[in-house]
């Protein structure tokens, strides 16, 4: 089957000479329709660098990216803003959510960005905001809601545009254990539903719910492991997040 | 004096660490000052004396009688004969000619003249000599208007003389105001004034505009004049000192209004300027304020670093706004109407009372324009500004909701303008400013007879109004003002937008579609200010020019004005607003949660 996103010998560098830093040093990957793929590593390693490849907010050195069928590292701006806007959406850690806009706000925009007429962007945004159990808190501004319901309204927003695949960085990197496994259910609710998944961790925890975990150092995929448990199972115990 | 002298070594560090931003307030600040300190050096140099002291050096007539035909010259003459006048001079001929120099053609009155001088109304020579066969003397404001110097070659009626001398008078008002004793060859023709030899004079006339005749009394009792008019004597032809004293005082007042109204044009958008380049700098320094405040700094020492960096750039322009202005005055009265006076005043003094108020508006334009953002600087959370947090944006829910309506690029244009009201304000209000003078100018010229700015040169006639001349200086330096005005708003609304640009990126948003928000963002308040300028410019026109006449200048002409400050606003952000747009995403994003 072929795979919904794939890399091929992509390498990104920065600097020079005895500067020069591998970021991402000849990765291959392929990500299944409705898969949840972790990539794990320590800080540093490069994981980051390659979801925005990925993603295509950056472009590799040399070396393929493909996502369904389109090969990102040949599109142009213009190509690139296309794929992200209809196929790509991110999470980040530090959430990214506009201060001056409140939650629904904030989830209708990529759809209203995207040329949605305004009606139809915010009933989509009040429909992930219910999946995402913050129908209640639709209007509160960012600075009223906690850190995990800051995350839950930026995945959310990620959904926006019905992308084929969500690019999370550290997700639940900037949340207590609570807010992350309400952010881990949220993922799980996601994958349930055939949503394919990257999620970039440091987070052993995060990463033993994934159905496919690779290993990161240096640039380089060291390791890679298949999970039986992932995400079917039971999040919270295997996350070790509760009893 | 250990706190003041460590606030002045840390103001002026910051200073030293960003050279450029610091000139450019400088620069916005000078503007200003150098303005208002010709408007009030002008305003020290009293045109009554210096007509006063014309009028004794040239032996100035008491009255004159002008544009006196040939069959009513014996009832002019027989007048001049009457008691209490003690002097006549002439009658001299006059032929109204046409003049071509410097590739100008001009109406003028030529004066035939005895090479040897009369009792009275002796024009002194400044330049050259006095009228001889085949030399022509110009007057000064007429032969500066037209560029003219002693030696050159003129054409009158075809004929071509030789500029012998350039003098001046009292017996006429300066060019273009000369007209006033003089009947104009064509409407809206502003005659200068040219002597040369009686022969000569009369040779010129023409049976279309046949020879007349010029004839000027000296009165025992100078002040009588007035009272000789209501005895049936100056009546008609016959023109008083006074009323030509009075035509000079007026012209020049109007001089100095003009410089006035500039002045505060020219403050109040400084305000404008410095208040962006000092917000946009503020907000680059909030790291720097909260170190300050880290290491024991109090809120008020903040407020007193931040404050005390602008007053010294204010002390700054106002020593160059001063010095600025002082060179400056004497070549603005070398071509204003002090140039018809014989005590042009070539070194204009600077009082200490000049001083004292140019030091207080460039300390005012710079207290205003930076005590609110030096304000919450201080203000500002220290744990906050260590982290660098920018400002909390100003949410507008009805604007946000309006604004889902709208395609990408007027969206997220709309929502930056919203996000910073300030500086939205502040841009539009720079272009109100610059399309008020502007609209005001092309009303002056409208109402004066003359071309819109530009076409001047084609219509053949000497662009030499002096207010016109005065409005075009004070015209560029507020029009150059504004373009670095409209160029750091833009970097500003630019370095603001990098965030919600970068995310909207990631949502899809091309990078055109980014750089058309930021163009749009800039437009959305100066759209409005370019409107507001229209009708403010006439209302500026009606209030100060004393309820004269005002002629509308034509439809295109406004419109032009108005699209083009939208126009160059959209030009001077589109290079910022476009390499803003093509900015690394995922470093932009990085950055700001570093």
């Amino acid at each position: 089957m072929t795979p919904l996103l794939s890399a091929r010998a992509v390498r990104k560098t920065y600097g020079r000479g005895v500067a020069l830093v591998r970021a991402v040093d000849e990765v291959d990957l392929d990500v299944a329709t409705g898969e949840t793929v972790a990539i794990m590593g320590p800080s540093g390693c490069g994981k980051s660098t390659l979801l925005h490849l990925l993603g295509g907010l950056d472009r590799p050195d040399s070396g393929q990216i493909t996502l369904a069928g389109k090969q990102v590292s040949r599109l142009g701006e213009r190509g690139l803003a296309r794929m992200r806007r209809s196929a790509v959406g991110f999470v980040f850690q530090a959430f990214h959510l506009m201060d001056e806009l409140t939650a629904v706000e904030n989830v209708e925009l990529p759809a209203l960005l995207a040329g949605r007429p305004p009606r139809a962007a915010r009933r989509r945004a009040l429909e992930l905001l219910d999946r995402t159990g913050l129908a209640d808190r639709a209007r509160f501004l960012p600075s009223a809601l906690s850190g995990g319901q800051r995350q839950r309204v930026a995945v959310a927003r990620a959904l926006a545009n019905e992308p084929l695949i969500v690019l999370a960085d550290e997700p639940t990197g900037n949340l207590d254990s609570a807010a992350t496994l309400d952010v881990l259910r949220l993922f799980d609710g996601l994958h349930d539903a055939g949503q394919t998944l990257v999620i970039v961790t440091h987070d052993s925890r995060i990463a033993a719910t994934a159905d496919r975990l690779i290993t990161m150092r240096d640039g380089a995929f060291v390791d890679e492991t298949r999970l039986t448990g992932g995400t079917a199972g039971s999040l919270g115990k295997l996350a070790g997040l509760e009893s | 004096m250990g706190r003041l002298a460590l606030i002045a070594r840390l103001a002026l560090r910051d200073l030293r660490h960003r050279p450029v931003e610091a000139l450019l307030v400088l620069i916005a600040i000078t503007a200003a000052t150098t303005t208002l300190t010709l408007g009030l050096v002008l305003h020290g140099t009293s045109t009554g004396h210096s007509y006063e002291q014309t009028r004794a050096a040239t032996a100035g007539p008491d009255a004159v009688a002008t544009d006196v035909s040939a069959s009513y010259l014996p009832r002019v003459l027989a007048r001049a004969k009457q008691a209490g006048v003690v002097a006549v001079g002439g009658p001299y001929p006059v032929a109204s000619v046409l003049m071509r120099a410097h590739g100008y053609t001009a109406g003028v009155t030529a004066e035939g003249r005895d090479q040897a001088s009369g009792p009275i109304d002796r024009p002194d020579v400044v330049q050259g000599t006095w009228v001889t066969p085949g030399g022509v003397v110009v007057e000064r404001s007429f032969a500066a208007a037209l560029g003219l110097s002693v030696g050159e070659r003129v054409t009158l009626n075809g004929r071509v003389l030789r500029v012998a001398g350039i003098a001046v008078t009292a017996a006429s008002p300066p060019y273009p105001e000369s007209g006033f004793l003089a009947t104009p060859l064509a409407a809206g023709d502003e005659p200068g004034l040219v002597w040369l030899t009686r022969a000569e004079a009369a040779s010129l006339a023409t049976p279309a505009a046949p020879l007349t005749y010029t004839v000027e009394v000296k009165l025992a009792d100078p002040a009588a004049t007035t009272a000789l008019a209501g005895a049936d004597g100056f009546t008609g032809n016959w023109t008083s000192w006074q009323a030509i004293a009075a035509e000079d005082a007026k012209e020049v007042t109007n001089e100095q209004l003009v410089l006035d109204v500039g002045s505060w044009l020219l403050g109040l958008l400084s305000v404008a300027s410095v208040a962006v380049l000092v917000g946009g700098r503020l907000a680059e320094q909030t790291r720097r304020v909260g170190l300050l405040k880290a290491v024991g700094g109090t809120p008020g020492t903040v407020l007193l670093v931040l404050l005390a960096e602008y007053l010294m750039l204010a002390l700054a322009a106002t020593a160059a706004g001063l010095a600025a202005g002082r060179l400056a005055a004497p070549v603005l009265t070398s071509f204003s109407f002090f140039a018809g006076l014989q005590a042009a005043p070539a070194d204009p003094p600077v009082t200490a009372a000049t001083a004292a108020l140019v030091l207080a508006a460039a300390l005012a334009i710079a207290m205003l324009a930076t005590a609110l953002p030096a304000l919450r600087a201080a203000r500002a959370s220290t744990v906050r500004a260590l982290a660098d947090a920018a400002r909390t944006p100003a949410r507008r829910a009805r604007l946000t909701a309006l604004s889902a309506r709208l395609p990408a690029p007027l969206l997220l244009g709309l929502r930056l303008a919203a996000r910073r009201p300030g500086r939205s304000v502040l841009s539009g209000v720079s272009v109100a400013i610059t399309v008020t003078t502007l609209v005001t100018v092309l009303i002056y010229r409208a109402s004066h007879g003359q071309p819109p700015p530009g076409a001047a040169a084609a219509a053949g006639g000497p662009s030499a109004n002096p207010i016109s001349q005065v409005m075009l200086v004070i015209t560029v330096v507020l029009v150059v003002l504004a373009v670095v005005n409209a160029v750091f708003t833009a970097w500003a609304t630019v370095l603001d937008a990098r965030y919600p640009s970068a995310l909207a990126r990631t949502f899809g948003t091309t990078p055109s579609q980014v750089a058309a928000a930021v163009l749009a963002a800039q437009l959305l308040p100066a759209l409005p200010g370019a409107l507001i300028g229209v009708p403010a410019g006439v209302g500026l026109y009606a209030a100060v020019s004393n309820g004269s006449a005002l002629t509308m200048p034509s439809d295109q002409w406004v419109a032009a004005v108005v699209a083009g400050a939208l126009l160059a606003v959209a030009l001077f952000t589109a290079v910022p607003a476009r390499l803003g747009a093509h900015g690394p995403v995922a470093a932009i994003l990085r950055s700001e949660t570093a």
